[in-house]
């Protein structure tokens, strides 16, 4: 029996980058805020110092970091024609967990998603042809959103962390040395790039003799000191390589922590409870407000919290199960194609080529999670699909992330083609090659397709009895032909380097829960221009209960082939401005269906 | 409700943080359980509570340094039977030679045992709940074993079918062809084990002894940094700042790890 406690006004559920950006912008009205976070407290003298935070075994291999699936996981499968399992080990994504969520330890690389993605449906159809947006069963929607109005809130967000870059397109003018694909943005990146390392300068040469365009990749890594407009002061990066799967203990990773918290933590009216599991939203009696949510603490005791509005602010994956676990929204049916909260459940595809040489030593080691040279030649529309049997694209990378050994030799095999995979000769190449060797990456999209969706699981159910999420999630020819066709690219690029040797690893077959690929799932509770055909209208706000808003890339009809950060934000930045300027004032539906 | 009443009386307070359950003494505390207690300690330190306001909090003597598995003689997971497996077998996997030594100079299998004999042994990271029908491969791991049970139920299943192979030898005695070739057979899912998924053991052997070849040698492995001067890795390093532009120029310092280097060692 749960106990009930004194109503705050805004409740957050989950706390990392979302939850965090909407407490910030929501201090100033004076309302009460309370942010529950089922995990712990996490900062950066205690938890993430850099005197013990390089240390590969522990935060990656051990998965000190992230989600405890002895806890909490999901069961997967590729189609409704298997049984879903449940994910027993972490592998292809690496879901976050406590204070900051996934924002500490993500690499940092923050992208703007082009004008054309957010209208993903009729500009490709206008294009391609109708058939180009439902061939391969597609459920393509656009955003109900466009960039133009998104463009202020990827400035603010920018501004926020510090991104480091070079505009491609100011206010509609290219500029040298920027993304020329990129959507007009009205401010030049609010500092420089960071400085290259010597593999990705090859790639861009490269890439500029085979005719594309590289750009140093967007880095919420500090090219140098910043002080954000919040305060915040961030310090320059030092390049040590270990930024994805672990937290920085320089200051100079943007995350919540980093950017946020010195001041929000000041604001009197908010608080933030940790060990807090919300197990469940409760409605009224109509169904159409939220009136509470039941939580679980530490000593397993049930609280019942009431607040004026809540607001989803977990990973997506628990965001939908929380939505599915309370009955709200219909629940999508992959066999009729009706109800929303599950559809268009996307991910991402990638693929890569390795490149080793004799002459040149690149010390992989020193690096950062953006560091690096990128081309966007062949993302999105940027490029004319006539004839090539897919939409949507992705950007090839040649970023010095790390050097770290055991993720080079037991997670990516960079070793030469022919290489065994122990004995003697792979000891040879891999003292051969390791300060010799480089990746290329390809980041590409996924679209939404009929059969790929979340629904909650009929076998397998958690500690609390919940049934766990489902997720049925495979790669049609639609991404498989698109990434052959990047990795093609890629190799062209890499041939272009004049390595010694290179080994393209083109994706193949269906989506695999191993090896580790990319944390960017999306969908689930997807945003769009009707109540039919979204879950939340474009300010995340639930169709069915209007005081209840859903954060995050579940939002995504589709996932574009950029990493989602700055766009969760700049969503959550637009849904925050118009909660302040709309939705207080007058409490209601800020759509009409 | 006198819960509630008091617990929003206590949230007026400046701050207030109360700390349910120390980490440490929690890890302590499930080292002493078995595998079948694995699943709910490694979900009870999760649930730290502490409810923070004005002001972020400062943890005086929290900082969460790794333990150091270093130091101590003698195995404490494996049994004698078990290392006549995984000492010849990682050595055969990572070889010493000319470039320097292999996996038991480097302390491999004393990481494992390290690593079996702690958190992770005991599958503190796996959903090892029913129901447990043959997965695919896609996804994943997909046994009810945790790590360490796994090694204890694969090692005799793999000497029963070296003695099946080999007219009752054990791996440790047979040359070093044929145990590339029982290696090979555990690799490519050849060898049919009794109770037990060769390539689920694989995929985790080489995984681990890969990891005892390169984790920090805090862990009990890479000993000396054999590994990371193999490559020519620097280590735990934090500041490459005047190296990021120095293109193609060796770096010049050796490794170091989390506890220095033996060379900072007294005698």
């Amino acid at each position: 029996m749960a106990t009930k406690l004194p109503e705050v006004d805004i409740l957050l559920v989950g706390f990392g980058w979302t939850s965090a950006i909407m407490a910030q912008e929501l201090a100033e009205t004076g309302l009460s805020i309370l942010a529950l976070e089922r995990s712990a407290w996490r900062d950066t003298p205690a938890d993430m110092a850099p005197t013990f935070d390089q240390d590969e075994l522990r935060y990656y291999w051990r998965q000190h970091l992230f989600q405890n699936v002895s806890h909490d996981t999901l069961t997967i499968r590729n189609n409704t024609s298997q049984t879903a399992l449940p994910m027993r080990r972490l592998g292809s994504f690496l879901l976050g967990t406590g204070v900051g969520g996934a924002g500490v330890h993500w690499n940092g690389q923050i992208w703007r998603f082009l004008p054309s993605d957010f209208l993903a449906k009729s500009h490709n159809a206008q294009r391609y042809g109708p058939q180009s947006v439902t061939q391969y069963d597609m459920t393509v929607q656009d955003w109900g959103v466009t960039y133009e109005e998104l463009e202020p809130h990827y400035d603010t967000f920018d501004k926020l962390c510090g991104t480091a870059g070079k505009a491609g397109n100011l206010r509609g003018q290219i500029q040298p040395g920027g993304n020329p694909f990129e959507g007009p943005r009205q401010n030049e990146f609010p500092a420089p790039p960071l400085p290259m390392t010597y593999a990705p300068t090859l790639f861009a040469k490269a890439a500029s003799e085979v005719g594309y365009h590289p750009f140093p990749h967007p880095a919420g890594n500090m090219s140098q000191p910043y002080q954000n407009p919040l305060g915040a002061q961030l310090g320059q990066c030092t390049y040590c390589g270990f930024c994805e799967k672990f937290a920085c203990g320089n200051y100079s990773k943007a995350t919540p922590q980093t950017t946020l918290f010195p001041s929000l933590f000041t604001k009197p009216n908010f608080t933030l409870k940790t060990g807090a599991e919300v197990l469940k939203i409760n409605l009224d009696s109509n169904g159409k407000r939220a009136v509470s949510v039941t939580y679980v603490d530490g000593e397993g005791r049930e609280w019942e919290q009431p607040a004026g509005a809540i607001l989803l602010g977990a990973y997506i994956l628990h965001n939908v199960r929380l939505l599915l676990l309370s009955g709200i929204g219909k629940p999508y049916n992959p066999q009729t194609g009706e109800g929303v909260v599950g559809k268009n459940y996307a991910y991402q595809i990638t693929s890569s080529v390795h490149v080793f040489y004799d002459d040149k030593i690149l010390n992989p080691f020193i690096g950062a999670g953006a560091l690096g040279m990128v081309v966007d030649d062949f993302n999105g529309d940027n490029f004319d699909h006539s004839g090539k049997g897919f939409i949507g694209g992705g950007y090839i990378a040649l970023l010095t992330t790390n050097g770290r050994p055991v993720e080079w030799y037991a997670g990516s095999h960079i070793v030469p083609k022919d290489t065994p995979n122990w004995g003697p000769k792979w000891k040879a190449a891999v003292a051969k090659n390791y300060l010799k060797s480089a990746t290329l990456a390809t980041h590409g999209a996924v679209m939404s397709h009929r059969g790929n969706y979340l629904d909650l699981d009929p076998t397998y159910r958690d500690i609390y009895g919940r049934p766990m999420l489902r997720m049925t999630f495979d790669y049609t020819d639609n991404e498989h032909k698109m990434s052959d066709f990047l990795t093609d690219r890629a190799t062209d690029i890499a041939k272009a380097m004049r390595p010694r040797e290179f080994r393209a690893n083109p994706r193949k077959g269906s989506w695999s829960v191993v090896p580790y690929q990319t944390t960017h799932n999306t969908g689930g509770a997807i945003m769009g221009a009707t109540p039919q055909d979204s879950v939340v209208n474009t300010y995340m706000q639930s169709w069915d209960v209007p005081n209840l808003f859903v954060m995050g890339a579940g939002a995504f009809p589709q996932n574009p082939g950029y990493n989602p950060t700055a766009t969760v934000a700049a969503l959550t930045y637009r849904a925050a401005a118009a909660i302040k300027s709309q939705y207080l004032k007058a409490p209601g539906a800020l759509v009409q269906a | 409700m006198a819960d509630a009443k008091d617990d929003a009386q206590k949230d007026g307070a400046q701050r207030r943080t109360h700390t349910l359950l120390d980490r440490r003494k929690l890890l302590a505390g499930g080292a002493l359980l078995g595998s079948a207690g694995a699943a709910m300690a490694g979900g009870a330190a999760e649930v730290r509570g502490t409810t923070i306001r004005n002001g972020q909090i400062w943890r005086p003597g929290e900082a969460d340094y790794p333990e150091d598995a270093t130091g101590a003689k003698g195995y404490r997971f494996f049994t004698g039977a078990e290392a006549a497996f995984v000492e010849p077998a990682s050595e055969r996997m990572i070889p010493s030679d000319d470039l320097g030594p292999g996996a038991i100079e480097a302390g491999v299998p004393v990481f494992i045992d390290r690593q079996l004999a702690g958190p992770f042994g005991r599958g503190d990271h796996f959903y090892l709940g029913g129901p447990w029908p043959q997965g695919l491969e896609t996804q994943g791991y997909q046994t009810r074993y945790t790590p360490a049970d796994l090694y204890r139920a694969a090692i005799p299943a793999i000497e029963r079918w070296v003695g099946g192979q080999f007219s009752g030898r054990g791996f440790k005695s047979l040359g070093g062809a044929d145990q590339d070739k029982v290696l090979t057979a555990l690799e490519g899912g050849d060898a049919k084990l009794k109770g037990v998924s060769a390539k689920a053991f694989w995929g985790l052997f080489i995984e681990n002894v890969i990891e005892g070849f390169f984790a920090d040698p805090i862990y009990g492995g890479n000993r000396d940094m054999v590994g990371w001067k193999l490559i020519g890795f620097p280590g735990a390093r934090y500041d490459y700042r005047e190296w990021v532009g120095r293109h193609s120029e060796r770096y010049p310092l050796p490794p170091v790890g989390l506890k220095g280097r033996p060379a900072w060692d007294r005698a």
